[in-house]
């Protein structure tokens, strides 16, 4: 099982957000196949650091797959090539002894390369700012079982409420779309009858400030959910498209 | 107001006008196929023929026209507007690239098989529709019909056209009924009914008739 | 200096009520003229920031993440506790604050954990109304399950994601406030050190973690939320940027530390599988709910785990503790894990694990019962080991977790420095020497939306502020100091990389001070850890310029304090010589092998001041009174 494999990478360095960035080839040996792909890149980080070169920045926190920090597009995949997986629950079981690896960062407008594979996903929270929330004060709540939520609605809610806001729906989208993001706290908050007085506002201020940071519009390719690894599902687009028409006409 | 406008302008509105107005085309192709079906009909086109001569005298039939030519128009507009807005949203490409393992490719290509279909409508309203309206030249609308399909050449882009209109709404049909948020799982099997047989069964029956044309006469 | 608890007067019950009565209140329209200052947006900061600028004051928060979502309060899986009563099976407020203070062996404040079971109730119900799908029952209403260390069902859930939605709930309600303009968030900021004017703390400098920069921020008060210190043994569960530099460079300008050696070791993590290992991942200990824990009776027994029948399987929690059986606390089913694993049970390639079994359940409930509960920690488990939980045990080892210890607080939650508040894991107050499951959501979160509201309002209103900025003596000299730090730092011009003098520091903290101490190991730890300090100061290498992105030169900051921090654990380790929840003395236990307290001589709070580079900290007592919950042996029997 820890035979060590020699791995050949192809990484994005980038000094800052203005600065030309290129691809840089290294070759790593003593690869285990029971490393992490953050793992993998701290090897490497090591074996530069002791030559006296700047290690590669790549964003990264909790490496257990929940915070959404870490953001590769790796051989051309969002979060690498597994299913359901983000890039630090990726293994390096997954590849094998002399692959390539291609390592870029997320690639849209909305989202600035501020260093090598460090991008500014800050639009984000932009979004949520403009919308995703529920307006209650702190103390104001009534009793949490006032308001029964039938269980399916509950899970529906969850699923979607699941996002990590890692940004691989936008990565992997040929549109650089938001989308599935945006569509992920609208329908939560559709789902749930806490949102519901809010939902128009809500719907409408969280698309025209997705629109004004620049993504794309979604065409649905459901490259997102094929990506996400959370696998939340395009069906919560279709509500927020709903919900849209909904707010706009009605 | 403020709000058709914002309406327009939003990526969400903009889709929405995109599934509306394809929505709006794919009745008008059920249509215009039945009236198609009238050419097999072995009368020498007298029924075809009066029916196209109704579409072209009865007053009614002009302001569909003018809505239907306008959703031709904004469909395609409102499709080459997302096109570039979306390419403007990604301006560095990624090296290594594989759409393949997360997406069709009808989905990545509706742009461009809805380009060429556009294409061939300009030559398809030029042939059947410009001439026997504003060129007073006698003929019926059977004898243009059969006149143009005696070329293997306009057949074949006939045929080509139409399989890229498959193509089109073999993404575009099932991407209608998510923009507009009427794709749930409840609804999947009529869903996926639906869109074969618009992207399937209409362009088949569609195709049958140039051939019927170049090769029965 | 002496401590001031601060703990007011009157019955328990009525402790919280009667101090919210007795507090100054600032007027609505002046709370805007005060600025206060939130470092850290995990549930406690987000939730605190979001709160104060609710009701009127001016806020900048500040994040070393880009997003607030991002903190690590994400990662906490199994729930948070609340007294509800739902399933009607006997709790009480009074229940959970005894369970909490039964279960921290002793050690913590009887007026903050009364207080803290007392609103938790209410923080069900913001969290509801902020959205927060928390799982149910058919009928519609919240479903609760059970936690290690209680025998009722209070915890409410999220499947195995509950952290992440309860702070996407506080994220929501503070983003709601940055959208609205009272709270500005600043991400992508270090804290570097505490700013403090006048014997009050004014504001702190932080780093640009972009462009390197270092930033002043004046304000009339500081909230420090930045969490634990479990990244001291390098290898935990907390996130790799988790820190203690923030709490650390505060208790350098004089804030005391409390209790720092009282740190939490979770019982069921996946284990460690190689050298490369950056960290370790916890499984939720919900999974204990339906899971059997197990050994082979047989020493060195390599059979397949299927392959050991029924008869010659130990399931020793179950066996010794017949009553909470797989259910008793944290630091309890971690040490037994150990002392199996030591006495040559343990299961795996490295003899360090033992089985964690759901064949029973399994065939009971089903596989899809089993899945919707538990589905994503399964899953977790596969992506790691490359094994399938479902269709053999999955292996667990205890690792670090938690810590409680932390700054020290009053009953306001105001450390020694006037005007620095600390809040949620950051400060030492209400898990006494252990924590039980789904406690620590409901502690940072009852600091930030019900506590601090409260207390820093009486706090502005009892004080008057002279006007400072940024460009104050007490700032420069504050940012000059830093900038001290990074240039030695980058002056090193070492060979060894931050992560590897990381991992030495841990090694020495995980074999000595870890889940089992004695006097001569700490006393070891206390020789090694200055030598490796030293090293640290001669060898570290830091690639890059200050001046700009650079996460070796974030990492080494963070490391120079633990290198401090580990010093001052190891020194309250060896003073504390008895034995209490999380801190093992090896000399103190009972025949049965049980921590054993003693109580006559350790019953307080080691507050610890700064005495100098090179001095010796200064230990001050704050006596703990149990006038509630009589200290007895604790008994999960």
């Amino acid at each position: 099982m820890s035979e060590s494999m020699t791995i050949t990478l192809n990484v994005w360095r980038q000094k800052d957000k203005t600065s030309e960035g290129r691809f840089v080839r290294y070759t790593l040996s003593g690869v285990s196949p029971d490393m992490s792909f953050l793992e993998m890149l701290d090897l490497l980080n090591l074996d530069l650091i002791r030559r006296g070169e700047e290690p590669v920045a790549f964003d990264h926190d909790c490496r257990e797959g929940i915070c959404g920090t870490c953001s590769l597009y790796i051989n051309g995949r969002a979060h690498g090539p597994l299913k359901g997986v983000t890039a630090c629950q990726l293994h390096m079981r997954t590849f094998h002894d002399g692959d390539a690896i291609t390592v870029e960062p997320w690639r849209a407008r909305a989202f600035p390369v501020i260093r090598d594979l460090v991008v500014d996903r800050s639009a984000f929270d932009r979004i949520m700012a403009a919308g995703g929330f529920v307006s209650v004060r702190t103390g104001g709540a009534p009793d949490a079982n006032t308001i029964p939520i039938p269980k399916p609605v509950a899970e529906e809610a969850m699923d979607a409420a699941a996002c990590i806001g890692c940004g691989a729906c936008v990565a992997a989208c040929k549109n650089g779309s938001a989308m599935l993001f945006v569509a992920a706290k609208v329908s939560q908050l559709a789902l749930l009858p806490q949102g519901h007085a809010e939902r128009r506002q809500r719907v409408e201020a969280m698309v025209a400030q997705m629109d004004a940071e620049g993504f794309g519009s979604c065409s649905n390719t459901y490259a997102c959910e094929a990506e996400c690894p959370k696998q939340i599902s395009v069906s919560h687009i279709a509500r927020l498209n709903t919900e849209y028409l909904r707010a706009k006409l009605l | 107001m403020n709000k058709i406008s914002s309406f327009t302008t939003s990526s969400v509105g903009r889709k929405l006008s995109m599934g509306l107005t394809g929505f709006f085309l794919c009745s008008f192709l059920v249509v215009h196929l039945y009236l198609n079906l009238f050419l097999l009909k072995q009368d020498r086109g007298s029924t075809f023929d009066t029916y196209a001569d109704f579409m072209a005298t009865y007053p009614l039939i002009r302001p569909l026209e003018i809505i239907l030519f306008a959703g031709f128009l904004l469909h395609a507009f409102i499709g080459g507007w997302l096109w570039i807005t979306n390419r403007i949203a990604r301006p560095v490409r990624y090296a290594a690239n594989r759409p393949s393992e997360n997406s069709t490719l009808a989905s990545r290509t509706a742009f461009w098989t809805g380009a060429f279909v556009f294409i061939f409508l300009v030559v398809h309203v030029n042939t059947f529709f410009v001439r026997s309206r504003f060129f007073a030249d006698g003929m019926t609308m059977h004898e243009r019909v059969y006149e143009a399909f005696q070329s293997p050449l306009y057949v074949t882009f006939y045929l080509v056209a139409l399989a890229f209109l498959a193509y089109h709404l073999k993404h575009g049909v099932q991407s209608a009924f998510q923009t507009l948020g009427l794709r749930r799982r409840r609804y999947e099997t009529l869903i996926n009914a639906a869109a074969v047989l618009f992207w399937l069964v209409i362009p088949a029956v569609f195709a049958v008739l140039p051939l019927y044309f170049l090769l029965a006469h | 200096m002496t401590l001031d608890s601060r703990i007011p007067a009157g019955p328990i019950e009525a402790k919280w009520d009667n101090h919210r009565f007795a507090m100054k209140l600032v007027n609505p329209a002046n709370k805007r003229k005060y600025h206060v200052i939130v470092v850290g947006t995990g549930l406690a900061g987000a939730s605190a920031a979001a709160s104060l600028a609710e009701l009127g004051y001016r806020v900048t928060a500040l994040s070393y993440h880009e997003s607030p979502r991002r903190a690590h309060s994400i990662s906490a899986q199994g729930g948070i506790n609340a007294p509800k009563n739902y399933p009607n099976d006997g709790d009480s407020v009074y229940r959970l604050f005894y369970d909490t203070v039964k279960g921290g062996d002793y050690r913590a404040r009887e007026a903050n954990v009364y207080r803290l079971a007392q609103v938790s109730n209410a923080i069900i119900d913001q969290c509801v109304a902020q959205g927060v799908p928390f799982a149910r029952e058919y009928g519609g209403l919240l479903d609760n399950r059970s936690f290690g260390g209680a025998q009722v069902s209070r915890t409410f859930y999220a499947r195995g994601q509950t952290g992440q939605q309860l702070l996407l709930g506080a994220y929501s309600a503070l983003m709601r406030q940055v959208g609205l303009g009272a709270v500005k968030f600043i991400e992508r900021r270090e804290m570097l050190d505490l700013v403090v004017a006048d014997g009050k703390a004014r504001g702190i400098v932080a780093r640009n973690m972009v462009d390197g920069r270092l930033e002043s921020y004046s304000a009339d008060a500081v909230i420090l939320a930045t969490g634990g210190y479990s990244n001291v043994f390098f290898l935990s569960t907390n996130a790799k940027m988790c820190n203690a530099t923030a709490t650390w460079r505060a208790h350098k300008r004089g804030a005391f530390f409390g209790n720092p050696c009282f740190t939490q070791i979770h019982p069921t993590c996946i284990p460690v599988a190689s050298d490369h290992q950056s960290k370790l991942t916890l499984m939720s200990e919900s999974l204990r709910n339906d899971g059997r824990i197990w050994v082979p009776k047989e020493k060195g027994d390599k059979r397949a785990p299927n392959q050991i029948p029924e008869a010659e399987r130990d399931y020793y929690l179950e066996r010794m503790y017949p009553s909470f059986g797989n259910l008793v606390p944290r630091d309890v089913a971690s040490r037994r894990a150990k002392e199996m694993c030591d006495k040559g049970h343990g299961v795996g390639t490295t003899g360090l694990a033992v089985y964690l079994d759901f064949s029973d359940t399994i065939k009971r409930n089903g596989r899809a019962w089993v899945a919707e509960k538990y589905g994503n920690l399964f899953d977790m488990y596969k992506q790691i080991t490359g094994e399938d939980g479902y269709d053999s045990p999955m292996r667990i080892y205890p690792a670090v977790h938690y810590t409680m210890g932390g700054l020290w607080v009053d009953y306001n939650l105001m450390g020694t420095i006037p005007g620095l508040f600390v809040l949620g894991e950051a400060n030492f107050s209400d898990h006494g020497a252990n924590r039980l499951g789904a406690s620590a959501l409901m502690q940072g979160l009852a600091d930030g939306y019900f506590i601090i509201p409260y207390t820093i309002g009486d706090y502005l209103a009892s004080n008057k502020f002279s006007a400072i900025d940024s460009t104050a003596p007490a700032f420069k000299e504050a940012e000059s100091s830093v900038a001290g730090i990074t240039k030695k730092l980058t002056g090193v011009n070492g060979k060894t990389p931050v992560d590897v003098l990381h991992k030495e520091l841990g090694k020495i903290m995980w074999d000595y001070c870890g889940m089992g101490r004695n006097a001569a190991g700490l006393k070891k730890a206390l020789t090694l850890i200055p030598a490796l300090r030293e090293r640290f100061w001669e060898e570290v290498a830091i690639p890059g310029s200050a001046d700009a992105f650079n996460q070796e030169l974030e990492k080494a900051h963070r490391l120079a304090d633990f290198l401090e921090l580990a010093e001052l654990m190891v020194q309250d380790a060896l003073l504390r010589d008895e034995s209490c929840g999380g801190h093992f003395r090896e000399e103190h236990q009972t025949e049965d092998g049980e921590a054993k307290r003693n109580d006559a001589k350790f019953s307080f709070v080691a507050a610890w001041e700064y005495a100098g580079a090179k001095k010796s900290p200064k230990l001050h007592k704050e006596p703990l009174k149990f006038e509630y919950v009589k200290p007895s042996q604790r008994s999960y029997k």
